[in-house]
Order: structure tokens, then C-alpha cells, then sequence
């Protein structure tokens, strides 16, 4: 009987799933958005006036013009950006760190293990609120400060998880197979137990990617996040005042367009997880 | 089981050293000289030189790490830098708003959140249930701002049902203040609250003692509320439990657009005037709240689940 790998069984379970597919497909979206306006291919000329300052939502202007009569529609995109860049930044600060200490702890146990138990004890005992806005008004308002503090905080989760599942299959036959026909420690450990457990890598970035996306945008409210460039919090930020007015288009927009990608990833983590770890099917 | 508690009660010591040591690092090494923002630009080396004197920034490093650790244990934080109060007394005012509007936010949500489960389970599968785990998803979906700010402008501006924002002490007065914001918070807890309770009892409905239960006659309805809803109870309690330090801080940002002078309205202040000793206070109530209530969370789980054993 012909059997397939995990990641095939995997991708077969999620692709019947067609909301969990179509999930997929709005953030490959998003991600291409966010890419073309990197690259400056679309949105680059976001701060050009398009008409007259706080214009309604039209054929011509999608989501209206703002106070200074520039395209919200671009805003929202520029927006989205910024959005997805601090998700991308936060894994890759978060991803490394966790997996590296949570694998060393879970595999060799002892101080090391105590030592990295105690250090995801004391940055999870901070409240994340206040590591985040600590960490950015420390490192100065910015983007980059952002990325850094989402970093720091979103490692935590990641860590506990896989140094329980590497303490789970240290003792599991392969590893001993592994083990007598010579493999030494970091054999044992990076090339047979953690591929076994990179699913979880997985399902937890794309859980602490919608983390990242609602940080984002609570900080750039606060006015910690970025500086000089549209973000989605900032927008709603400018929106407080314009509301008053019946000026509601910013809201709406910055609104809507997080809606989407935060459903997305809901979906889709959920669908993650039930394809790539069957074991905890429905929970 | 002694052992165990005092085990746990004894690393609190390190975790507390070590949040301590996250918050050193982060005001007192990486910060810089905080006394350039204070004075302004126009500040000469000599004012500066003084100030920095006055807030203890001259002591070695060690001994300032050590005033924070002290601080953790004694809750004596000196003084604001930008109300030049002191900081305990500070704490104590914005408390009580802060309360005012948490316990009863808090309370609310949870016992809400709680019927929708059980309901929801009882009709598990069918259009009911499978609408409010939509509307929960979907509902977790749009950003906290935007039902702050929206609820704001449409129940109080519009309507005018609400105060748009401020505060009163006393008990009657000061619920038309929190009346809406504690609404905001219910709806924005009732999502993750109603996903998270009806997994649990959905975890228990399909175990071996519920189908014994059944077959012995019981109608469904009891056998949710006395069998399932007790075992279920273990993971609730202590996913609860563990939310209450959140209470401590309000909501940041409910406190915020209300203009209730509690304490995340003060964080926040302190935030925007960079007043460092505020908010290495905040960092500090706040995380041994954490550590308090996780303890507790752990304790309960210990003791309400005989099943699990102690190393």
C-alpha cells in the first residue's frame, strides 16, 4: 500500500476543505498586495491628492478621499503593507528563538530546560500590552521598533509548545533507532524530532500572525507604530475625530480591509490545525 | 500537595527577579539618559548633571536593578516624573474606576459567555450553533478600535443613551459612565470566551460517562448540567481565573476613549509623557498580578482534577 508523507496528507485534508482553501487564497492575496506596494509597483503615490479634502465613497474614489484629499483606497493599501510586513518580521525575530530554545530544552532537560522554562515564565508573566508599548516607547515610535517588540513577545508561545512536543518524542522508537546506529544528540534532534514537529511551527505562525496584524494596529494608534506613513491604526486614529463630522470612510476602510485577513487566518488556523495535527481534530 | 503549593509559591521569587530584570533592562539600560527628554532641548550639562542626581539615575547599575526588585516586593515606586505624585497613591485613586468598570464588564461577559455555551452544546450541529460560531469567528475579526470607536459615536453621540465620556465617583452616578464601555467589553470578550467554553464541554459530551448517563434515561438537559457542565468546569474556572490580573490594568484602551481616569488611563498618560517610573510601576503591579493569579489558576486545577498527579 502506496502511503503518503504528512505534508501530502496534510495538504490533501486541507484542500476538501473549501472555506480553509478559499481562506488560503485571501492571504496569498494580501500578500501580494502587500508585495507590489513594497515594491512600489502599486499605492507609491499615495500621498498625491485625488480631490477635494473628505470626499464620500464614489465610482472614482472607492473608499473617499481623507482631510487632505488623498485616495483612502490607497491608504488602505499602503496600510496592508505595513500590516503584513510587521506579521513577516515578527516570525522571522519569533520563529528562530522559539524553536531553538524550545527544542534544546525539551530535548536535553535538566538546567537547560529549567533555564528556558523560567525565561518563557518571566516574559509570559509581563502582560503583553505592556512588554509591547514598553518596548516601543523604549526603542523609539517606529516600525522598527514594532517588529522588535512583536518579536519579543510572540517567541513565548511558540517555545512552550515545541519543547513539549520534542519532550513527547525524545523517547518514541525512532529517535532510539536514530540513536543506535550512531546519530549523536544533534542528529537526533534537527534532522529526525523536529521535522516531526514543524507542524506545530506552522499552525502557531499563523495563529500569532493575526496577533501581530491587531498589535500593529493598536500600537500605530497609540501613536508608537509608524511614523509618516498610512497604517491601519492610524487611520482609525483619524477617524476619531472624523466621526463627529460623518466622515466614516477611514474607519470603514481600515476596517473592512483587516476584517478580511483576520477571518482568513482565523479559518485557516483552525483548518491548520485539524489538518496537520489530527490528533486534535475538533478541539 | 503542600509541597507542591510551596514549591510554586517559592519560584515565584525567580520570575519575580527576572520580570524585574526584563523591566531594568529595558527603562534603565537600553532607554539612554532619560534626562535629555525631560529637560528639553535647551538643557544645559549642568541641569541635567542635577536632575539625574535627583532621580537616582548616579547609583551603579546593580543597585538600580535592586530598587526595582525592591519595589516588587514592597509596591513602593517613588515618584512620577511628570506629576511628581507618588506613585502608590497614584495606584489607589485609579484603581477604583478601573474596578468600577472590570468587575462588573468581567463578571457580566463570563456568565453570558457561559449560558451561550451551554446552549449552543445542547444544540450542538444544528443551524444554532453553527450560527454563533460564525458570528463568534466573524466578531473576532474586527479590530477592538472599531467597535469602540463606532460604538461611541452611535450610542452615545447619535442616540445619546450613554455619557460620551468621563467619570463620576459613587455608586449610582458612576453607571451611566461605565454602562457603555462595559458593554464594548462584553461584546469583545463574548467571541474567544464562547469558542474556548463550548470546545470544553463539547471535549466532555463525547466521553464514555455521558453515554452511560444516557442510557440510563437521563433527559439531555440534566446530563449537560450535571455531568458534562461539572467536568467542564475545571478548565473554565481556571482559563477565568487566570484573566483576573487583566482586570488590574482596565482596559487600556476602553479607558482611554472614555476618559475614565482609571489605571490604563494612567498608563497610557504615562506613555505619551515617557514618565518611565509610572510606567515600570504598571509593568510591575501588573506582572505580579499575573504571577499571583497563575499560581492560584494552577492551585484550583490541582485541587478541582484528583487525577493529576504531583512530581
Amino acid at each position: 500500500m502506496k502511503t503518503n508523507s504528512l505534508w501530502k496528507d496534510a495538504f490533501i485534508r486541507l484542500a476538501k476543505d473549501k472555506l480553509a482553501l478559499f481562506s488560503l487564497v485571501i492571504v496569498l492575496v494580501y500578500f501580494f498586495i502587500a508585495i507590489l506596494s513594497s515594491l512600489g509597483l502599486i499605492a507609491a503615490d499615495w500621498s498625491q491628492e485625488v480631490g477635494a479634502s473628505n470626499l464620500a465613497p464614489s465610482m472614482e474614489h472607492f473608499f473617499g478621499t481623507d482631510i487632505f484629499g488623498r485616495s483612502v483606497f490607497l491608504k488602505v493599501i499602503r496600510g496592508t503593507q505595513v500590516a503584513m510586513s510587521v506579521g513577516v518580521a515578527a516570525s522571522i525575530i519569533a520563529i528562530p528563538i522559539g524553536v531553538l530554545l524550545g527544542a534544546l530544552a525539551g530535548y536535553f532537560g535538566g538546567w537547560i530546560d529549567d533555564f528556558v522554562t523560567w525565561l518563557y515564565t518571566t516574559f509570559s508573566s509581563v502582560p503583553n500590552i505592556m512588554l509591547l508599548i514598553s518596548i516601543t516607547l523604549i526603542l523609539g515610535k517606529g516600525i522598527f521598533a514594532v517588529y522588535i517588540a512583536l518579536g519579543a513577545t510572540s517567541w513565548v508561545t511558540l517555545c512552550r509548545l515545541i519543547r513539549g512536543e520534542v519532550m513527547k518524542h525524545k523517547e518514541r522508537e525512532y529517535v532510539q533507532a536514530a540513536g543506535a546506529i550512531g546519530g549523536g544528540h544533534f542528529r537526533k534532534l534537527f534532522r529526525h524530532i523536529l521535522p516531526n514537529v514543524s507542524h506545530i511551527i506552522i499552525i502557531n505562525t499563523s495563529m500569532q500572525f493575526q496577533i501581530a496584524i491587531k498589535s500593529e494596529v493598536i500600537l500605530s494608534y497609540l501613536g508608537l507604530g509608524v511614523q509618516g506613513e498610512p497604517s491601519w491604526g492610524t487611520m482609525i486614529d483619524d477617524a476619531k475625530l472624523e466621526l463627529v463630522r460623518g466622515v466614516w470612510w477611514q474607519l470603514a476602510g481600515a476596517t473592512v480591509a483587516m476584517f478580511f485577513i483576520l477571518l482568513a487566518f482565523n479559518i485557516l488556523s483552525d483548518a491548520l490545525r485539524d489538518a496537520l495535527d489530527p490528533k486534535l481534530k475538533g478541539k | 500537595m503542600t509541597k507542591y503549593i510551596i514549591r510554586r509559591l517559592l519560584y515565584m521569587i525567580p520570575v519575580l527577579l527576572g520580570v524585574s530584570l526584563i523591566i531594568f533592562v529595558l527603562f534603565n539600560v537600553v532607554s539612554g539618559d532619560p534626562t535629555a527628554v525631560l529637560l528639553g532641548k535647551n538643557a544645559t550639562a549642568r541641569q541635567m548633571a542635577d536632575l539625574r542626581e535627583q532621580l537616582g539615575l548616579n547609583k551603579s547599575l546593580f543597585l538600580q536593578y535592586l530598587d526595582i526588585v525592591k519595589s516588587a516586593f514592597t509596591f513602593d515606586f517613588g515618584y512620577s516624573w511628570a506629576t511628581k505624585q507618588e506613585i502608590s497613591q497614584m495606584i489607589k485613586q485609579g484603581a477604583y474606576p478601573s474596578l468600577c468598570l472590570s468587575i462588573p464588564a468581567f463578571v457580566i461577559s463570563t456568565i453570558l459567555s457561559l449560558l451561550i455555551s451551554v446552549f449552543v452544546a445542547y444544540y450542538r450541529g444544528k443551524g444554532i450553533d453553527l450560527f454563533v460560531r460564525v458570528f463568534c469567528i466573524a466578531g473576532m475579526s474586527i479590530s477592538a478600535l472599531a467597535y469602540i470607536l463606532f460604538f461611541q459615536w452611535f450610542f452615545a453621540y447619535k442616540l445619546g443613551w450613554f455619557e460620551i465620556s468621563g467619570f463620576e465617583e459613587g455608586f449610582p452616578n458612576f453607571i451611566s459612565y461605565i454602562a457603555l464601555p462595559a458593554v464594548i467589553w462584553i461584546v469583545l470578550s463574548i467571541g474567544p470566551d464562547v469558542r474556548f467554553f463550548r470546545t470544553v464541554i463539547l471535549d466532555e459530551i463525547y466521553q464514555d460517562y455521558v453515554r452511560t448517563a444516557r442510557s440510563k434515561g437521563l433527559p439531555e438537559i440534566k446530563i449537560l448540567l450535571h455531568h458534562v457542565l461539572r467536568n467542564a468546569m475545571i478548565p473554565i474556572i481556571t482559563y477565568v481565573v487566570i484573566q483576573i490580573p487583566s482586570l488590574i490594568l482596565g482596559a487600556l484602551l476602553l479607558e482611554n476613549f472614555f476618559s475614565i481616569p482609571g489605571l490604563g488611563g494612567i498608563t497610557l498618560n504615562a506613555l505619551n509623557s515617557s514618565d518611565f517610573p509610572v510606567m515600570k510601576a504598571m509593568a510591575i503591579l501588573s506582572s505580579v498580578g499575573y504571577i499571583i493569579f497563575g499560581l492560584i489558576s494552577d492551585i484550583l486545577y490541582t485541587v478541582a482534577d484528583p487525577r493529576i498527579k504531583f512530581k
